[in-house]
């Protein structure tokens, strides 16, 4: 290729065209997710992480392609299934780890864990961990971009199971009648723990769910990261354009359990694989940039061994890491440690 | 000092506040263009207008939750409950979402807000708009829970509450909303965390918050009758709870009543008992006297909702009895 058409190397999805730099981002950022979840899958294993441990196998492309959708200052925030959400918004992943790890560097300072990452200077607010209940607080950040009009919009993702919480639609009812910038997303894995959406939920159009709130709705793909992303830059842009809320399902599947101890017997084998070896979104941008001659097999060999290596550099690092400091037990209650705890650290009690 | 009521103390504070600080913002059911259900957002639509005071459809889980998230930007949300009974379908996010934020996050996330609105008994409402639930939400780390007895504090209390930079539950009293009392002219706060000690005496400590005090007040004048000089405290603020001033009262007293309007098991009455029983015992001439409100729930009949709550009679027996002149 000559310089000029190397400048210009890339692929055109849908009329969209994704340039070389950017397609070997998303691709990179979905790899490893995909080896950071297996990491911690292992570290689990090996009862290194402890409580809940929720992975996103083959969720990547939604995590990465709504992150090349958003911008940096869009407020995003989560359920429990974070660890994804959180590397692609581009959190330090070694502060990831180490919250997985329980250690004082982890992103909340090892008092989270799994199911509560957070990371302010991302916009990235949690890791919520009661179903739907991060749903009224994005509606709280939508509305303070609207009080604060600073063209920001707010992507407040659900899962299958959280959409039927009542919280939603609480949510759903005051976003519509406010015309409040916020792109509901779900992500319809197909199962809220051990239930299939066709068993949990009367209408499983989960797109549809907005109707009667004049809430449009919108299916996507999310195995293809090219289409998500483009779908999400037009959900995007409807809010923020300020014609109110959308509704985005993302069509999704997880390759392990809804959690560590889950073995899934809910599912057959034959349906894990036509998701996983059909679909899987990290194969398919790899078989679309090695057809348009971006990169070849063994350059994806290499880049999965490069990651890899980073990955367990990561775990190594997180896990050399002390843990909290006695003293983090009383912080961050109160604004004024001791204003309002009792017994007062340090007195009588 | 001008004399006005518990009411509009509450709606001057408001009004202060959001006058000072464009952050804040006031919503909650009927809080705008009806002007509050009890009154106490009267005037503020016309003053602030719709940006700043909005009326919510009947959905307290989700613009509790609002709340929450608004918070954490940044903004200073008042957020009304018609009364603390509705908040009971909110309790998600002020439990697992407002209280724990900060601390799940590791201090990325505050959430200065305010939860404010009608608590404790009414009058012949029936058992699910009379009632005291204040120590469901003192047991949570990382609220406060203040609760004011008269106007003056109520206006002081809620401006320091506005601004605190955590979580504030403010709980006022439905009947105590047409009380009138003195209120200084020029701005002031009254910072939480410290009683009051709203009667001296040294026979009894008489320790009352909300609309008890003014019931353990007039329990105080049936025994100075008798020569029995009562000490009444108010400790305004529940959590953080100023046990020091309870303590010091007691070591000059001996003995020590606490009065609340809700039920008995495991409420506010306990723990006060408890901590004067911990810091406090070698000073205690007798045991630690409770009055509360009866374990049932609130009848609708004038005789029996009288029954079952606390009255005067009741707090001058029970002082009567802790200083050994029953």
């Amino acid at each position: 290729m000559s310089a000029k058409q190397k400048q210009d190397a890339g692929i055109t999805h849908d009329g969209v065209f994704f340039a070389q730099e950017e397609l070997h981002k998303m691709h990179d950022k979905m790899l490893f997710i995909r080896r950071f979840e297996e990491k911690a899958g292992q570290m689990y294993g090996l009862k290194k992480i402890g409580g809940f441990c929720h992975l996103c196998n083959g969720q990547e492309a939604v995590c990465v392609g709504l992150n090349h959708a958003a911008r940096p200052d869009d407020n995003i925030m989560s359920s429990y299934r974070d660890h994804g959400h959180i590397l692609a918004r581009g959190t330090e992943p070694t502060a990831v780890m180490a919250e997985l790890l329980g250690r004082s560097g982890g992103v909340v300072k090892g008092k989270g864990g799994s199911m509560h990452m957070f990371d302010a200077s991302k916009h990235f607010a949690g890791g919520n961990g009661i179903v739907g209940e991060q749903v009224p607080i994005g509606l709280g950040f939508g509305f303070s971009n609207w009080y604060k009009d600073d063209g920001g919009v707010t992507i407040c993702i659900m899962g299958d199971g959280g959409i039927n919480q009542g919280a939603v639609y609480e949510s759903f009812n005051m976003a519509a009648l406010w015309k409040l910038p916020i792109v509901f997303m779900v992500e319809n894995n197909q199962y809220a723990m051990g239930t299939s959406l066709d068993r949990a939920s009367a209408e499983t159009q989960l797109f549809k769910r907005g109707i009667s709130f004049k809430i449009p709705g919108m299916k996507i793909d999310g195995m293809d990261v090219l289409e998500f992303k483009k779908k999400m830059d037009e959900a995007i842009e409807h809010t923020r354009s300020g014609q109110g809320p959308i509704l985005v399902e993302a069509m999704t599947y997880r390759y392990r359990g809804h959690s560590m101890s889950d073995p899934a017997t809910y599912r057959t084998r034959a349906e894990v694989d036509e998701w996983r070896t059909g679909r899987d979104p990290i194969a398919r941008i790899q078989a679309q940039m090695i057809k348009a001659d971006l990169a070849t097999e063994e350059s994806f060999k290499q880049k999965d061994r490069d990651i890899k290596k980073e990955v367990a550099a990561i775990a190594k690092s997180a896990e050399s890491q002390p843990e909290p400091d006695e003293a983090e037990l009383w912080t961050d209650i109160y604004t004024d440690p001791i204003a309002g705890a009792y017994p007062y650290p340090g007195k009588v009690g | 000092m001008s004399k006005i009521t518990y009411r509009e103390a509450l709606n001057q504070a408001m009004a202060e506040e959001m006058g000072r600080d464009d952050n804040v913002f006031l919503m909650g059911e009927e809080v705008a263009e009806y002007n509050g259900a009890y009154k106490v957002s009267q005037g503020l639509l016309d003053k602030f207008g719709p940006r700043r005071v909005i009326d919510t459809p009947i959905t307290e889980l989700g613009f509790a939750g609002l709340g929450v998230g608004a918070a954490m930007t940044g903004l200073r949300p008042i957020i009304e409950f018609m009364t603390w009974n509705f908040a009971m379908l909110a309790l998600d996010q002020i439990v697992n979402a407002a209280a724990k934020m900060k601390y799940m996050s590791g201090g990325q996330y505050s959430v200065p807000m305010v939860f404010r609105g009608a608590g404790g008994s009414a009058a012949r409402v029936g058992a699910q708009h009379s009632q005291s639930l204040e120590n469901w939400l003192v047991n949570v780390p990382g609220l406060k829970v203040v609760m004011p007895s008269n106007p003056a504090d109520a206006k002081g209390l809620l401006k320091a509450s506005i601004r605190d930079n955590d979580t504030v539950i403010f709980i006022e009293n439905e009947i105590n909303y047409g009380d009138v009392g003195e209120v200084p002219d020029s701005e002031y706060l009254i910072p939480l965390g410290k009683a009051d000690v709203k009667l001296t005496g040294c026979d009894v400590t008489i320790v009352a918050h909300s609309r008890m005090t003014g019931f353990a007040l007039a329990a105080a004048k049936e025994l100075a009758k008798e020569g029995i000089e009562a000490e009444v405290v108010d400790p305004r603020t529940i959590r953080p709870l100023d046990e020091n001033t309870i303590i010091q009262s007691v070591a000059k007293t001996n003995c020590a009543v606490v009065v609340e309007e809700g039920w008995r098991f495991a409420g506010i009455g306990a723990e006060i008992s408890a901590r004067i029983m911990e810091r406090a015992f070698d000073d205690l001439d007798s045991p630690v006297i409770r009055v509360t409100g009866k374990d049932v729930p609130m009848p609708y009949a004038a005789n029996l909702e009288s029954l079952a709550l606390p009255s005067v009679r009741d707090i001058v027996e029970a002082a009567r009895t802790a200083c050994g002149r029953a």
